[in-house]
């Protein structure tokens, strides 16, 4: 049986069309393929075949003329489907079935996608290396001894493997870039309010956002169209209309002003952590040299601030997180400790029981940095910095149109080999963070491959709700690079 | 700024969760780490310099005063570890 | 007592009677079974997010406004973080330090004295839900019908004097809520809730007291009985040379007495930072105009034109304004009826004991200000006696029938004919022998004793001036 998953949407669309494939059909090759690799892969938080096909036959009775019509979809473990397992994967919402949709999610069933099951993810979205879900680790499709990086490296990986066609993540210092990144795929993260954030479960609020991963520019533009817009039930949804971001899909960058930020360069952001760049930004300068013979304009600009985001995040998210994650106490949903006589005894045995380490490590600090004494230090400072980091950005754009980055310092790296380091982990969202923290549109996107065949990512950055001159950039390149894409082997 | 065990201890119980000798001694350790790092922040002069709590600039949302559909019973105790009579039942606070 | 002064401050929780909740849709209402009311964002479930109801916004700048209340042009709303049961997201979205406004004042009128106290500030924030403890066993039930009701938390300056004072300040501003129309204002029901702080200090000393927070009062009256005793036993304490400590205590309105609460809840860290859920509000100067444009007027200028215009005393126009149906009666009444004092009798005396007896207001009362109208038009053509009004407007209230149908119904229209009345008199003179010579021999008060037998002979329909007259007269008539 043909396996359709490995398309991507516009290919499958024109298909679907041309042989009338129905859902089933879909489904049984998304079956066929998971079978085939997803033990390697193990992308996957939550799929039952059973259901999966029950629902494909249910679309199948729709006559769906949505924009994604029987289009695979893989949607990360921290986005709320009805009915369905909704976990983050951790162990405190063990067995959780959300009473309601995500607003993405209602938007997606609308376009008629053919929802696969949920992905894999770092506990709460705590990680850049999909090592601490309660489940497994996701394996990295290109070598399954390493990582997909995190916090969507389910989703990830999944497309990249082709056991989907589109996937969402969610991206709150990188999640969804660094992965894509590390897969070789497209990964976006959205301005702040573009996509609503009702339904995705949150880690830290004025930072999350939902985006696409997908496996050309093209699948990203479409799916970002669907997933877009203003949500009444989010209050930090953005009241803007949405444009057409198929209408971004011109093969043009003349004139276009990219900057690069002198920060950006290597050892000075990682002290004595410093892991070489090497063959990271051999492909960077390339992709660089390609888009000026294209006609686009570098300029040099700074970003001053950048040495400090790493640590401005990691206050305002843990914070964030600390308060986020007060309500996983056993009450109502998930986990409870058993035999517990008094209250705040069940309290502290769920949550010492439930949490992974790394969760526990992100509360317990932004439970200080919020206490009494220490609030102005660490939480208003950080605020504050922040501000700064955004100015760098408002600063920059006056100057320049996008800004080219590397997406993640390194290509993706053995298992086990960071996460006894919190803060070598944490170094690894260097350039992906300042996006969240300024708010901007962000999209990374596959430039080539380092000497052992690991991918590597170019990410371009925006003012915001410039998502169109993104679009634009990424698809330019895209469609003139000399490079041999290569499919991992599995 | 160097944090104790006794600190972790508090915070922990602020945050309700239960940690044990080992973990105590190990956050310590690893918080101690982090908080040298992000001191990097104190040594940026910040003065005038207003606190950023969103990312875009927008206001005033809010939304009319109409009724809507919420959840029936049990789709709300649906998931509820322990329930009884309609209510979510949890044990005793001991006053 | 006379050695030290008191000093108390109250803190109102006030749920506004909004269709819908502070941040979602659910239904805002007293009772209903338990969790039937709820939705995700009120049930904190993961993924849900608030949205602020814009009617709980204006409600909250009429009150603001109503208590003269600085409102801010900027607030926001924070996140007080604790963790218990009947708080789903275990944390409460409240306000900390943008508020919705700052500053304020209410006067009361306390032993004659006026006064004003003054208002620190007015917050917005979400209630909790109910928390129901088994008594047989070692559970507790949660109810999350009330999370996400809307409050508002107006703080008062720690200027109140004495635990009168704090039951005068109580009252004035439920008067003044009633007359936004925006509560229900009801202790009984939770839609009002009280906390009160207080502390003693030796007469002279400028330096405050340790203050003591007092809560689980039910009633106005509860508020003051539980400040009673508190500085009593804070005087206590002082002269048998004890300090006083600071605590949380719960007033016991069975054992009448305020008990300390055991539990570690005493100092919290509440580590409160802007939630990040909801923007800045920024409130507009058209928008505070637009609602001050909507304010009915306010208690404190009715009373003033009660007094002017309608000559009523200090007294009967406070009693007026207390109760914003009750002087919008007074007001229709008057439009057909214009003795301002004799309408405030009745509505002060008869009428508000009928409502009392049957725990109705005077917006709820089947009795209408044309009726009453018409009925204080009725004795003043002495159609009926103001004895048989009384009896008249018994079924009135109970009724809604106009006095003209009871009075025709019951035949008790006065009788006022000087020949029944003197037939009448001739009856009762010859029939009480003893009381008329006793009487003529100068026991005058014997003439009480007659005039009454004659009222019951004519089922009390006599003119009682008649009726008087008629007796004196024939008891001559027998001296002779």
């Amino acid at each position: 049986m043909e396996e359709f998953t490995k398309y991507t949407a516009s290919e499958l669309k024109k298909k679907i069309a041309q042989d009338s494939l129905t859902a089933s059909d879909i489904a049984s090759s998304v079956v066929t393929r998971y079978d085939k690799v997803e033990e390697k892969v193990k992308g996957f938080a939550h799929f039952d075949k059973l259901s999966l096909l029950e629902r494909a036959k249910e679309l199948d009775k729709e006559p769906c003329t949505g924009d994604l019509s029987k289009v695979p979809v893989v949607l990360k473990d921290n986005i709320c489907v009805k009915d369905e397992l909704t976990t983050c994967s951790s162990n405190i919402l063990a067995g959780f079935k959300p009473p309601y949709d995500a607003t993405v999610v209602t938007k997606l069933k609308e376009s008629g996608a053919l929802l696969l099951g949920k992905s894999n993810m770092d506990e709460f979205a705590f990680g850049s290396s999909c090592e601490t879900s309660c489940y497994y680790p996701t394996n990295n499709p290109y070598d399954i001894e390493r990582v997909p990086g995190g916090s969507s490296g389910g989703s990830a990986a999944l497309v990249a493997a082709d056991e989907t066609v589109l996937a969402l993540g969610s991206d709150t210092g990188g999640s969804i870039r660094q992965p894509a990144s590390l897969c070789g795929v497209v990964g976006m993260k959205p301005t702040y309010g573009r996509v609503s954030r009702y339904g995705l479960i949150a880690f830290g609020s004025s930072l999350d956002q939902i985006g696409p991963i997908t496996k050309n520019v093209s699948d990203c533009a479409g799916l970002l169209n669907v997933i877009s817009g203003h949500d009444p039930m989010d209050s930090t949804s953005a009241d803007i209309p949405v444009p057409d971001y198929m209408g971004s899909l011109v093969g043009n960058v003349k004139g276009l002003r990219i900057g690069i930020p002198k920060e950006y360069d290597t050892e000075s952001l990682f002290l004595d952590k410093v892991v070489p760049v090497n063959e990271t930004g051999v492909k960077i300068k390339e992709a660089i040299k390609l888009l000026k013979d294209l006609g686009a304009e570098v300029v040099d600009i700074s970003l001053p601030h950048t040495k400090y985001a790493v640590s401005v995040y990691y206050i305002v998210g843990c914070s964030e997180a600390s308060s986020n994650l007060a309500r996983f106490d056993g009450v109502e949903y998930g986990h409870r400790a058993k035999h517990q006589d008094a209250l705040i005894d069940m309290y502290k045995k769920t949550r010492e029981e439930a949490f992974g380490s790394e969760a526990k490590r992100r509360i317990i600090l932004g439970t200080y940095t919020l206490s009494s004494g220490y609030y102005d230090a660490y939480y208003l400072k950080a605020q504050k910095v922040r501000n700064l980091i955004k100015q760098d950005f408002d600063d920059a754009f006056s100057r320049c149109d996008i800004i080219l980055t590397p997406t993640s310092p390194e290509t993706a790296w053995l298992k086990g080999l960071k996460i006894k380091d919190p803060l070598l982990m944490y170094l690894s969202d260097i350039f992906t963070i300042p996006a969240n923290l300024a708010g901007i549109p962000a999209v990374s996107l596959p430039c080539g491959y380092d000497s052992k065949g690991l991918p590597i990512g170019l990410q371009f950055m925006a003012k915001h709700f410039d998502e169109e001159v993104l679009l634009r950039a990424a698809y330019t390149y895209e469609q003139n690079a000399t490079w041999q894409r290569k499919k991992p082997e599995l | 700024m160097s944090i104790k065990k006794d600190t972790i201890r508090y915070v922990a119980d602020l945050a309700r969760i239960g940690l044990s000798e080992q973990e105590e001694e190990l956050f310590a350790e690893q918080l101690n780490h982090i908080l040298a790092y992000v001191d990097q922040l104190n040594k940026l002069d910040t003065k005038g310099i207003e606190p950023m709590s969103h990312a875009v600039s927008m206001s005033n949302v809010l939304r009319d005063d109409i009724l809507k559909d919420g959840l029936s019973n049990s789709d709300a105790l649906n998931n509820a570890p322990e329930k009884e009579d309609g209510s979510f039942k949890v044990p005793k606070i001991i006053e | 007592m006379s050695h030290y002064l008191t000093t108390i401050g109250l803190e109102i929780h006030l749920q506004f009677s909004t269709k819908t909740k502070a941040f979602c849709g659910c239904k805002n209402s007293f009772g209903g079974k338990p969790n039937t009311f709820v939705c995700p964002v009120c049930l904190g479930f993961p993924g849900s997010l608030p949205v602020l109801n814009s009617q709980y916004l204006r409600y909250a700048i009429k009150v603001a406004l109503a208590l003269s209340s600085n409102i801010s042009d900027r607030m926001k709303f924070d996140r007080k973080n604790y963790f218990y049961p009947d708080l789903p997201k275990n944390y409460q979205i409240s306000q900390y330090d943008m508020p919705l406004s700052l500053g304020g004042c209410v006067d009361i009128v306390c032993n004659d004295n006026l006064k004003r106290i003054g208002i620190t500030r007015v917050h917005m924030e979400e209630d909790a839900g109910k928390l129901i403890h088994s008594k047989s066993r070692p559970s507790s039930y949660v109810d999350f019908n009330r999370t996400g009701t809307p409050l508002l938390e107006i703080v008062s300056e720690p200027d109140i004097s004495s635990p009168e004072e704090a039951y005068q300040y109580l009252t004035v501003i439920k008067s003044i809520l009633k007359y936004l129309d925006v509560s229900d204002c009801n202790m009984e029901e939770g839609s009002l809730r009280c906390d009160a702080n207080i502390s003693i200090r030796p007469k002279g000393q400028k330096e405050l007291g340790t203050k003591v927070e007092l809560k689980n009062m039910n009633s106005f009256k509860g508020v003051r009985d539980a400040l009673i005793y508190e500085e009593k036993r804070q005087a206590r304490a002082l002269l048998a040379g004890e300090s006083i400590i600071q605590q949380t205590r719960l007033w016991n309105e069975q054992k009448q007495a305020s008990e300390s609460m055991r539990t570690k809840e005493q100092a919290h860290d509440y580590r409160y930072f802007p939630d990040p859920d909801l923007l800045l509000f920024t409130i507009d100067t058209a928008l505070v105009d637009e609602i001050r444009l909507t304010l009915p007027e306010m208690p404190k200028k009715k009373k003033e034109r009660f007094i002017k215009d309608c000559g009523l005393s200090e007294y009967d126009a406070s009693i007026l304004v207390s109760d914003r149906s009750m002087s919008n009666f007074f007001e229709s009444c008057m439009e057909l009826y214009s003795e301002p004092k004799v309408i405030v009798n009745w509505l002060t005396g008869d009428i508000q004991k009928h409502l009392n007896a049957d725990n109705l207001e005077f917006c709820d009362a089947k009795i209408t200000p044309q009726h009453l109208a018409e009925m204080l038009k009725l004795i003043d053509n002495n159609t009926i006696s103001g004895k048989i009004a009384k009896e008249v407007l018994s079924d009135m209230i109970r009724t809604g029938n106009s006095a003209d149908d009871i009075i025709k119904e019951k035949g008790l229209i006065q009788i006022s004919d000087e020949g029944a009345i003197c037939e009448l008199a001739n009856q009762v003179v010859n029939e009480n022998p003893k009381v008329a010579d006793d009487y003529l021999s100068g026991k005058t008060n014997a003439l009480g004793f007659l005039v009454g037998q004659l009222m019951k002979k004519s089922k009390g329909k006599a003119n009682p001036q008649l009726a008087n007259f008629a007796i004196k007269k024939r008891l001559e008539q027998k001296r002779v």
